[in-house]
C-alpha cells in the first residue's frame, strides 16, 4: 500500500486506483470570516468510462473558456483504498495545530494581533488558543499595527518568541518600518549581538470580492529585503511544517498565508502530524514531475498549476494528435531565500520555464526567478524564453467578472504553456 | 530656560555646611604668599573655567592641604521641584549625594562630554562620516537616569545615543571605533553612530519614534518573564508627536507594562523649535492618562531622583509613567547642522554658562567640600587621556575585513551564499 502524501503526486498515483475529478467550488463573497461553501461534486464514475471522462473534459473546457472557474477549482481525491495513517486537515487547522504545538513546546512563544484571542481569530486560525493558553500568551491588540508590531519586535529583542499576526498583510504597510528596519536589519547592524526571533503571519494576496485595498500580494516587497525569511505555503503540509520551522527559527520570518486556502483540506500523513515535523525554510518542493516544461509557483497558484497539468495530461490522452505534455510543477514554499537550485535542476531537464504568481508582474517574484535562471547554468538549457504568468497589473476591482479576470486562471496557465511549447 | 547661575557668594550661603564659614574665615586671614600661590595656580589652570569657578577653586586650594578624610562623605541638596501630571506626590525635593557617587557622576559626564567633543573633531577631520548626533549638554540625563535604575533594567533610545552606550556598559574605545567604522567598534563597524548595542541596551535607532514601541515590547517581556525589571524608552521633543508613540501609550497603559517613557526635550527637533512643531509643548502631559513629571534635565540629581521615583512606580505594578527632561544640546542636530540658524549663539552661551550640568555638579561638590579641585582636575586629566587613547585606537584600528561584508544576516544558521554586485560574485554569509 502506498503511503499517503500530498494529494497531487505524480501520475503513478492513478495506478493505485485513484481518480481525479475537477470540482467547481463557488465562494461565498462578502464574508470576511472566510466561510466558503463547497459546491456539489459532479457525480463520479469509474475511470474506465471514456465517454464519461470525455464529457467531463468538455465541461472543464466550458468552464475554462467562460472563466467561471477562476475563483477556485479544487481537485478532490478519491481513494479506492483507504489508509488509516492519513488524516484530512485543512490549511486553517494545520496552522492552528502548528501554533498550538509550538505554544506548548516553548513558553516564550506567544501570539499577538487583532482579534486573535477572544474572537478566535478573524479567520479562525487561532481558534481555541486563548481558551487554552489565556491572556498572557494570546494577546488581543487594539487596531494599531505600527505600535503592536514594534512591541512584538521589542519583545523579541528581549528574548521572547512572538508570533505577530496581521489581519491581512495589507495592514502590514502600516507597520512595515518595524518589520524591515527594526526586525530584519537589526542582527546585521548589531554585528550579531541582537537576534530577532519573530514570526509575522497573516493572509496575503487576493481573496474574493474584497477589492483593491485588501487584495495585494506582498511576496515581492518582503522578498526584496535581506535579513528576512519569507515563506509562502500552499497546502496543509506546507502550512504546518513551515510555520513550525518559522516559530523555531531565530530570525524574522514573514509568513504569507492565503485566505482562500484556509478551508481547503489535504491529507496529512502520520509523519507530517508528528509534533516535531518541520519543513526546511529555503527549500522548494517538486510537486509533480514532468519532462516538457517547468512551472514554478507559490501559494494558491501551485494548485492552479497542478490543475493545468492534469488538464493538459488528459488532453494529451484524449486527443491522439496531441503530444502528451507533462508539466513539472515546483512549489517554491519559500520566497526568500529562493531555492534556485531546485528550479534550475528542473529547467535543465525540461528546457522551458513558466512562473506563476498572483502578484503584480513588475519587479515581482517571477521576474526574480527569470533573472536568476538567465544568470545561472540553466540558461543554456532553455529552448524558449522564460515567461511569467501573473496577476493583472491593476488594483484589484470589485465586480466578480473583473476580479476573475485580474488573477491568473488555469486557462491562462494552459495558454502560456502551449505558447512556450509552441503547441 | 531656568537660570541657574548665582553669584558664588549666594551659592556659598545657600548650600552651606559648617566647613563653609571656616573656609571663608580662613580665606580672609590668608597671607600674601598664599595668595600669590593661589593666583599663579589659577592662572595656570584651564582657560575654559568661568569666573565663579576660579574663586571657588581658589578657596578649595586653601582647603586642599587637608587629607581625603576631611572631605564631606555625603551632602543633601535642594533640587528643583518637579511639575506633576496626574500624580498626587512627586519625587523628593532634596537629594543626597555621596562623595563616591559625585565623583562617579562627574567622571561619567566628563567622559561623555570629552568623547563627544573628540567625535566633533574627528568628524571635521573626515575620519568619522555619515551621521553623528552629539550629546554634549545633555549628559545629566544619561547619567542621572542610570543612577535611578540598574544595569539589569533595560533602555532604548533614538540616534543621539553615544552617551547611553557608555552609561549602559560600552567603553569609549568601542564607541569611538564604531564611529570611525573599525573592526574594534562595538558593532564591529557594521552599525555606525546610530546602531550601537550592549547588554540590555537596544540602541541606537535611526527611525524617529520607532524605538518607543520597541521599548514597550521589551517592557512586555519583563512583565511576561516576571523578572521585576523595567524598560526606559527615550525619545525627543521632535519624536513626541509620532503616532506610534501614542499607540504605545495606549497599549502600555492597557497592559500595565513596566515602562518609563522619557522625553528628552532639548527645545529643538532638528531645526524646528518646540513652539513650531507641537500644539502642546507640555510633553509630560501628552501621555494623557499616563502620569507625568517635568524635570530639570540639566541637574543630574533631579534626573536621578525623578528616575528613582518613576522606577518605583513601575515596579509597583502601576504601569507606565512619563518623564519630560528639560535639557539642551550645545551642538546642532547633527554634525551637518551648525545649530545656529534656528537659535542664537547667545542662547547657547547662556545655557552653557548658567546651566551646564558638569559645572553644576562640580560647584556643588566643591562648595560642599566633597572633593578637591585637584582631584577633579586629576579626573579631567584621566578622562582626557582615556579619550585620547580611544581616539588613537579608533583611528589606527583596521577597518572590518571584507569577509565580514555578508555576515550576520541570520542568527544560528548554516553559512549560505549571498549574491554580490555581479552574478559571478558569490559571497558567503556566516552567522
Amino acid at each position: 500500500m502506498r503511503p499517503m502524501r500530498v494529494p497531487f503526486g505524480p501520475p503513478e498515483w492513478r495506478i493505485g486506483g485513484v481518480r481525479f475529478r475537477a470540482v467547481a467550488q463557488p465562494a461565498v463573497i462578502g464574508s470576511r470570516i472566510g466561510r466558503r461553501t463547497i459546491g456539489p461534486a459532479s457525480s463520479g464514475t469509474s475511470r474506465s468510462s471514456l465517454t464519461e471522462d470525455r464529457s467531463k473534459m468538455a465541461s472543464i473546457r466550458c468552464f475554462l473558456r467562460s472563466g467561471k472557474s477562476a475563483v477556485s477549482v479544487v481537485l478532490r481525491r478519491e481513494f479506492s483504498k483507504t489508509s488509516p495513517a492519513a488524516v484530512q486537515v485543512n490549511v486553517r487547522d494545520a496552522l492552528n495545530q502548528a501554533m498550538d504545538e509550538e505554544l506548548e513546546r516553548d513558553e516564550k512563544v506567544f501570539l499577538l494581533g487583532e482579534e486573535v484571542a477572544q474572537y478566535d481569530g478573524a479567520y479562525k486560525v487561532s481558534r481555541g488558543l486563548w481558551k487554552k493558553y489565556g491572556d498572557k500568551r494570546i494577546i488581543d491588540t487594539p487596531i494599531t499595527e505600527m505600535g503592536f508590531a514594534g512591541i512584538a519586535v521589542g519583545a523579541a529583542f528581549a528574548g521572547l518568541r512572538p508570533i505577530c499576526e496581521f489581519m491581512t498583510w495589507n495592514f502590514s504597510m502600516q507597520a512595515i518600518d518595524q518589520v524591515i528596519n527594526s526586525a530584519a536589519k537589526t542582527y546585521y547592524m548589531s554585528a550579531g549581538a541582537q537576534p530577532v526571533p519573530i514570526v509575522f503571519r497573516g493572509p496575503n494576496g487576493s481573496s474574493a470580492g474584497v477589492a483593491a485595498q485588501h487584495s495585494q500580494c506582498f511576496a515581492a516587497w518582503y522578498g526584496h529585503c535581506p535579513g528576512l525569511k519569507v515563506v509562502s505555503p500552499w497546502n496543509s503540509e506546507d502550512a504546518r511544517g513551515l510555520l513550525k520551522a518559522a516559530i523555531r527559527d531565530n530570525n524574522p520570518v514573514v509568513f504569507l498565508e492565503n485566505e482562500l486556502m484556509y478551508g481547503v483540506p489535504f491529507d496529512l500523513s502520520e509523519e507530517v502530524m508528528h509534533k516535531d515535523f518541520v519543513l526546511p525554510i529555503g527549500k522548494a518542493k517538486v510537486e509533480r514531475q514532468g519532462t516538457h516544461i517547468t512551472l514554478v509557483s507559490h501559494s494558491r497558484c501551485v494548485g492552479f498549476c497542478l490543475d493545468a497539468a492534469a488538464v493538459l495530461a488528459k488532453e494529451g490522452v484524449e486527443c491522439e494528435h496531441m503530444d502528451v505534455v507533462t508539466l513539472a510543477v515546483v512549489n517554491l514554499r519559500t520566497i526568500r531565500p529562493l531555492d534556485v537550485e531546485t528550479i534550475e535542476a528542473s529547467v535543465m531537464k525540461t528546457g522551458h520555464l513558466v512562473t506563476v504568481e498572483g502578484g503584480w508582474p513588475q519587479y515581482g517574484v517571477g521576474a526574480e526567478i527569470c533573472a536568476r535562471i538567465m544568470e545561472g547554468p540553466a540558461f543554456n538549457y532553455l529552448d524558449a524564453p522564460a515567461v511569467r504568468v501573473t496577476g493583472v497589473d491593476i488594483p484589484m476591482p470589485y465586480a466578480k467578472i473583473l476580479e476573475d479576470h485580474s488573477v491568473p486562471q488555469i486557462k491562462d496557465i494552459i495558454f502560456t504553456v502551449k505558447k512556450v511549447l509552441n503547441m | 530656560m531656568p537660570s541657574r547661575f548665582n553669584l558664588i557668594e549666594e551659592d556659598r550661603q545657600q548650600k552651606g555646611g559648617e566647613k563653609r564659614s571656616e573656609t571663608a574665615g580662613r580665606w580672609q586671614h590668608d597671607s600674601m604668599q598664599k595668595m600669590l600661590t593661589i593666583i599663579s595656580n589659577v592662572l595656570r589652570g584651564s582657560a575654559s573655567r568661568h569666573g565663579a569657578q576660579v574663586v571657588s577653586e581658589a578657596a578649595s586650594m586653601v582647603a586642599s592641604s587637608r587629607s581625603y578624610a576631611d572631605f564631606t562623605p555625603e551632602a543633601t541638596f535642594d533640587i528643583k521641584k518637579v511639575d506633576l501630571h496626574r500624580l498626587e506626590e512627586g519625587p523628593p525635593l532634596t537629594a543626597t549625594l555621596t562623595r563616591e557617587e559625585g565623583l562617579k557622576y562627574y567622571r561619567t559626564m566628563q567622559t561623555i562630554r570629552r568623547m563627544e567633543l573628540k567625535a566633533d573633531q574627528l568628524y571635521k577631520q573626515k575620519i568619522i562620516r555619515g551621521f553623528c548626533h552629539l550629546y554634549d549638554g545633555q549628559e545629566a540625563c544619561a547619567v542621572g537616569i542610570e543612577g535611578g535604575i540598574t544595569l539589569s533594567d533595560h533602555l532604548i533610545t533614538a540616534y543621539r545615543a553615544h552617551g547611553y552606550t557608555l552609561t549602559r556598559g560600552g567603553t569609549v574605545r568601542e564607541i569611538m571605533a564604531e564611529l570611525t567604522g573599525r573592526r574594534g567598534g562595538i558593532a564591529k563597524g557594521k552599525g555606525g553612530s546610530m546602531h550601537m548595542y550592549t547588554k540590555n541596551f537596544y540602541g541606537g535607532n535611526g527611525i524617529v519614534g520607532a524605538q518607543v514601541p520597541l521599548g514597550a515590547g521589551v517592557a512586555l517581556a519583563c512583565k511576561y518573564l516576571g523578572n521585576d525589571q523595567l524598560c526606559v524608552s527615550l525619545y525627543g521633543d521632535g519624536a513626541a508627536n509620532q503616532g506610534q508613540i501614542f499607540e504605545t501609550y495606549n497599549m502600555s497603559s492597557l497592559w500595565k507594562l513596566p515602562i518609563i517613557f522619557i522625553c528628552e526635550n532639548n527645545q529643538y527637533g532638528m531645526g524646528t523649535s518646540v513652539e513650531r512643531s507641537s500644539a502642546s509643548t507640555e510633553y509630560y502631559k501628552r501621555g494623557d492618562y499616563i502620569p507625568g513629571l517635568r524635570v530639570d534635565g540639566m541637574d543630574v540629581l533631579c534626573v536621578r531622583e525623578a528616575t528613582k521615583f518613576a522606577a518605583d512606580h513601575c515596579r509597583s505594578g502601576k504601569g507606565p509613567i512619563l518623564m519630560e527632561l528639560q535639557t539642551y544640546r550645545y551642538h546642532g542636530h547633527s554634525m551637518s547642522d551648525p545649530g545656529v540658524s534656528y537659535r542664537t549663539r547667545e542662547e547657547i552661551q547662556e545655557v552653557r554658562s548658567k546651566s551646564d550640568p558638569i559645572s553644576m555638579l562640580k560647584d556643588r561638590m566643591l562648595s560642599n567640600n566633597m572633593a578637591s579641585i585637584e582631584e577633579l582636575k586629576e579626573i579631567d586629566i584621566a578622562v582626557r587621556k582615556e579619550i585620547e587613547d580611544a581616539a588613537q585606537f579608533a583611528t589606527t584600528d583596521p577597518e572590518p575585513p571584507l569577509d565580514d561584508l555578508c555576515s550576520h544576516i541570520f542568527a544560528n544558521d548554516q553559512p549560505f551564499e549571498v549574491r554580490g554586485a555581479t552574478p559571478w560574485t558569490k559571497l558567503t554569509s556566516t552567522s
